[in-house]
């Protein structure tokens, strides 16, 4: 009478197997973490010296060995959220319209007149023509440098679009322009700030896109988030440029194409620079932390072929006059070109320590982000809070554990004892889930998992108290486990069915550690479910099967 | 000998006062929201923005120290409390919270550098476990993120009961929610205990749990009006509590033993969620056995299973029923 196919058997014995043989060397996380490790530096050619073959045989090669990712909150380390000024893009956009613009509409000068860029917002452009009847001329002149943009939607649109204001002429950015301006700006920061800190060799880091602006970084094992910052908070553009003059008045108002920037080192002195740069530092290719002629240290670099060939053509011409190496705004040293600099190459001093030197040279390399970043959120969690946390947990789930498996074998005898193990099978399931789809485990998440312990043997709970009413109704064992299962189904179904929508809403809605939360129990209900049906079903039918008793008692 | 948390059989009436129940559940729902609008949440820096920062010190110092170190930074509101021993290590934390001053991301940069350079002179060997920052343009969002995650929720479960049931068990089940979800709000109202992004998700889940015990005796009610045809409503329900009364209590008693293990040994980071989460699971017991019943009972279902109406054997027809 109770049905219970051998190929179901089968099939509920093998993904147990599997369950326990994936979550099996989390029980030796900090051996397993070690090994694999050690392989992964023998992977990348790293030495191999006698600590890693050591590391190496801490555990079995032959044995699997992935490992549930611990959250930060378990590992300690940084997390950032930043938001990109995609708009200060836009603002370069329409420099680099200019130009073009103004060359266009001087062709035009006999019917357009005199042609004169007013002050106005970053984003828009208002030019002044000097014969406002010939309007039209001017408008069409300007749509037709215009490039089309091809949008996602299939709708092509212009890149700008220019409008009339009386005698002004608006030129503004298209939506579809911006959008892709913020796509490309998204793409390129998180690409950018993705190689910045695979630099500086941290493990693991997570660099993901959040919204239309905004980037996670969530580095483990890194002191602290201002350190973090340091190395993907800068923008790091680098540019050379004449320098024109110096002078201590800040308030100084920069003639027509100049600048004036402040030094980084000099107090109180500010550089009055040619707003053409000789060379930027997106003609680098190499850059490196070293030491000048002093001992002093200081970066060097190295250009691409065009950016060696425009220094080089520079200082040829100019020797005796001062260069300046402008970072972010400020003007790192302005040195007497002595010489010829052929080759492109050189090397930049500061007033830098090595870490500073090390730091800048890293930034170099990985290139400029296209635009500023704010800080929304920097957290830092210490890897004494986290070992803590763990250990923590780890006592809460066994006394949890170890309460709710006595207390069903009490309760339920030797059915309950059948739930235990069930119970056992399901957090090993959870486990190897976690570790299989790469979830990562964090302290709430050891809260849900810990929640999952009570709540799991609610479907066994319910199991057994229906089997004891049929009991009751004076059904033979058979039948009674039979019709036990059967009426509990739907209780189970609509009661798991309802937590895994609070479980679904709260990871796609959640953030950080609340989604942590979300995918242990929504895994927790899913595997429970499973051990609930299958499993204890399994074992109680193959217990029938073998013993025939002639009564139960759950 | 079998543990029996309630005897084999029983035949408890849960209706013979329900008004005092109702009566109880209202006024204290009242308070809650009276709590709520006078009082409110201790909104932790999640929802306010802000710093926090969690340090260390080799030995013992006293929080007005840090207190009065902090103060003379001039930097707005500050909170500094004990923390007690996470894992019964020798550590002596304090938690300090500081208020957001300047909405420029930059300047709240400035200040954990400025806060951490101060500590660090005031207390040497000062060492951080822990330091959040969280700007006032995220915060504002995670407060709407957190609303609507609890709102659509319990939307998405009411369609699902009405979907399964009908819509009277739908409105029965989601008013004993939200009696759930307001008593939370008023506990921490009253207790000024932190609420931050994991109560939110503790009371998401103290909704799917609630829900959980209300469902199941809801599956037994629809299973027991087919059953008794003719039987008064009062008594089915009844019954149906009654047969399922051992397993709430079964599931409810596992449910907190494990999350008094995390409320006494999990460490201070996540008390106040576990809290959260005990209070929910009290409350929500309660609150399907007589709340959700007693709403039910007063909507009144629809009996006559024998006779399918033109839109038969889908819910939807029969919404008025």
């Amino acid at each position: 009478m109770l049905n219970f196919p051998l190929w179901k058997k089968l099939l509920v014995t093998i993904v147990c197997l599997a369950g326990l043989t994936v979550a099996f060397p989390n029980l030796f996380y900090g051996n397993v973490e070690r090994h694999n490790d050690a392989l992964l530096v023998v992977e990348q050619g790293g030495e191999t010296t006698a600590g890693v073959e050591e590391d190496i045989g801490l555990w079995p090669s032959f044995l699997p060995s992935g490992l549930v990712n611990l959250g930060l909150d378990l590992r300690g380390g940084a997390h950032v959220l930043v938001e990109v000024r995609t708009s200060d893009v836009y603002a370069e956009r329409m420099e680099s319209l200019w130009p073009e613009l103004r060359d266009r509409l001087r062709e035009e000068r006999d019917t357009v007149g005199s042609v004169r860029r007013l002050d106005s917002p970053p984003d828009v452009m208002r030019i002044r023509i000097g014969n406002p009847d010939a309007m039209n001329a001017a408008l069409e002149a300007a749509h037709e440098i215009s490039q089309p943009v091809i949008s996602l939607t299939g709708a092509t649109s212009r890149d700008f679009t220019v409008s009339a204001d009386g005698d002004e002429l608006v030129v503004a950015l298209s939506d579809a322009e911006r959008s892709a301006i913020d796509e490309r700006t998204m793409l390129q920061s998180l690409e950018i700030i993705r190689r910045r800190v695979d630099e500086t060799g941290t493990r693991e880091p997570t660099i993901q896109r959040q919204g239309s602006d905004r980037i996670l970084v969530q580095v483990p094992g890194i002191g602290s988030a201002e350190e973090l910052l340091a190395v993907i908070g800068q923008t790091a553009k680098l540019s050379f440029h004449p320098v024109v003059n110096r002078t201590s008045d800040g308030n100084t108002r920069p003639g027509l194409d100049e600048l004036v920037y402040p030094s980084m080192d000099e107090p109180d002195t500010w550089y009055i620079l040619e707003k053409r740069s000789v060379v930027t530092g997106e003609q680098l290719v190499d850059s490196q932390p070293s030491f000048d002629q002093n001992g002093l240290p200081s970066v060097s670099f190295r250009f691409n072929a065009a950016g060696g060939a425009a220094f080089g053509a520079y200082t040829a011409e100019n020797i005796g006059s001062p260069f300046a190496i402008v970072l972010d705004g400020e003007v790192i040293s302005a040195p007497v070109i002595q010489s010829h600099i052929p080759g492109g190459s050189g090397i930049i001093t500061g007033n830098f320590t090595p870490e500073e030197a090390s730091r800048l040279s890293i930034l170099l390399r990985a290139g400029a982000l296209p635009a500023e970043i704010d800080v929304l959120e920097q957290r830092t969690i210490g890897p004494e809070l986290g070992q803590d946390s763990i250990d923590a947990g780890k006592i809460a789930a066994l006394v949890a554990m170890g309460a709710v498996l006595v207390f069903m074998a009490l309760a339920y005898g030797l059915f309950g004892i059948i739930a235990d193990i069930a119970l056992l099978l399901n957090i090993a399931l959870i486990f190897a889930l976690l570790t299989s789809i790469g979830a990562t485990l964090t302290l709430p998440g050891i809260a849900g998992l810990v929640l999952t312990i009570g709540m799991a043997v609610d479907a066994n709970v319910l199991i057994f108290e229906r089997i004891r009413e049929e009991l009751k109704g004076s059904r033979g064992p058979a039948r009674a486990i039979e019709l036990g299962y059967e009426k509990a189904f739907s209780a189970i179904l609509d009661a798991n069915v309802t937590t895994l929508i609070a479980a679904v809403i709260l990871f796609v809605i959640g953030s950080g550690p609340v989604r942590g939360f979300s995918v242990t129990l929504g895994l927790g209900i899913v595997t429970s479910v499973f051990t609930a049906l299958y499993v204890t079903r399994m074992m109680i039918v193959t217990w029938y099967e073998w013993r025939r008793p002639k009564t139960i008692s759950v | 000998m079998r543990l029996r948390l309630v005897p084999e059989t029983t035949r408890m009436n849960f209706f013979r006062m329900d008004r005092i129940p109702l009566l109880f559940s209202m006024i204290a729902v009242v308070a809650s929201l009276v709590l709520f609008a006078i009082v409110g949440l201790n909104f932790g820096i999640d929802f306010r923005g802000g710093t926090l920062i969690m340090a260390e010190t080799p030995e013992e110092q006293p929080v007005g120290d840090f207190r009065d170190v902090l103060t003379e930074l001039d930097i707005g509101e500050v909170a500094v409390t004990r923390v007690s021993d996470p894992a019964g290590r020798e550590r002596h934390a304090v938690l300090m919270r500081i208020g957001i001053t300047d909405e420029d991301p930059d300047a709240q940069k400035a200040l954990v550098t400025q806060v951490q350079e101060t500590l660090n002179a005031a207390f040497p060997g000062i060492s951080y476990l822990q330091i959040d920052n969280v700007g006032a343009k995220v915060s504002g969002e995670l407060v709407t993120a957190g609303i609507l995650a609890v709102v659509s929720a319990i939307a998405a479960i009411l369609f699902y009961i009405w979907l399964r049931f009908e819509w009277q068990f739908s409105v029965a089940a989601v008013a004993a929610l939200v009696h759930d979800v307001a008593l939370t709000i008023g506990i921490f109202s009253l207790l000024q205990i932190e609420f931050n992004l994991s109560i939110i998700a503790a009371i998401l889940t103290i909704v799917g749990y609630s829900l959980n015990d209300t469902v199941i005796v809801f599956d037994r009610v629809r299973e027991n009006l087919r059953k008794y045809k003719t039987k008064d409503l009062q008594d089915v329900l009844n019954l149906s509590i009654n047969e399922t009364l051992a397993r709430t209590v079964m599931t409810s008693g596992t449910t907190l033993i494990a999350l008094l293990a995390l409320y006494f040994l999990g460490g201070e980071v996540i008390r106040g969620f576990t809290f959260a989460m005990i209070w929910g699971v009290v409350v929500g017991t309660y609150s399907s056995i007589w709340i959700a019943s007693t709403i039910l009972l007063r909507l009144g279902v629809k009996r006559d299973w024998s006779k399918p109406s033109a839109g038969a054997g889908n819910q939807f027809a029969n919404i008025d029923a």
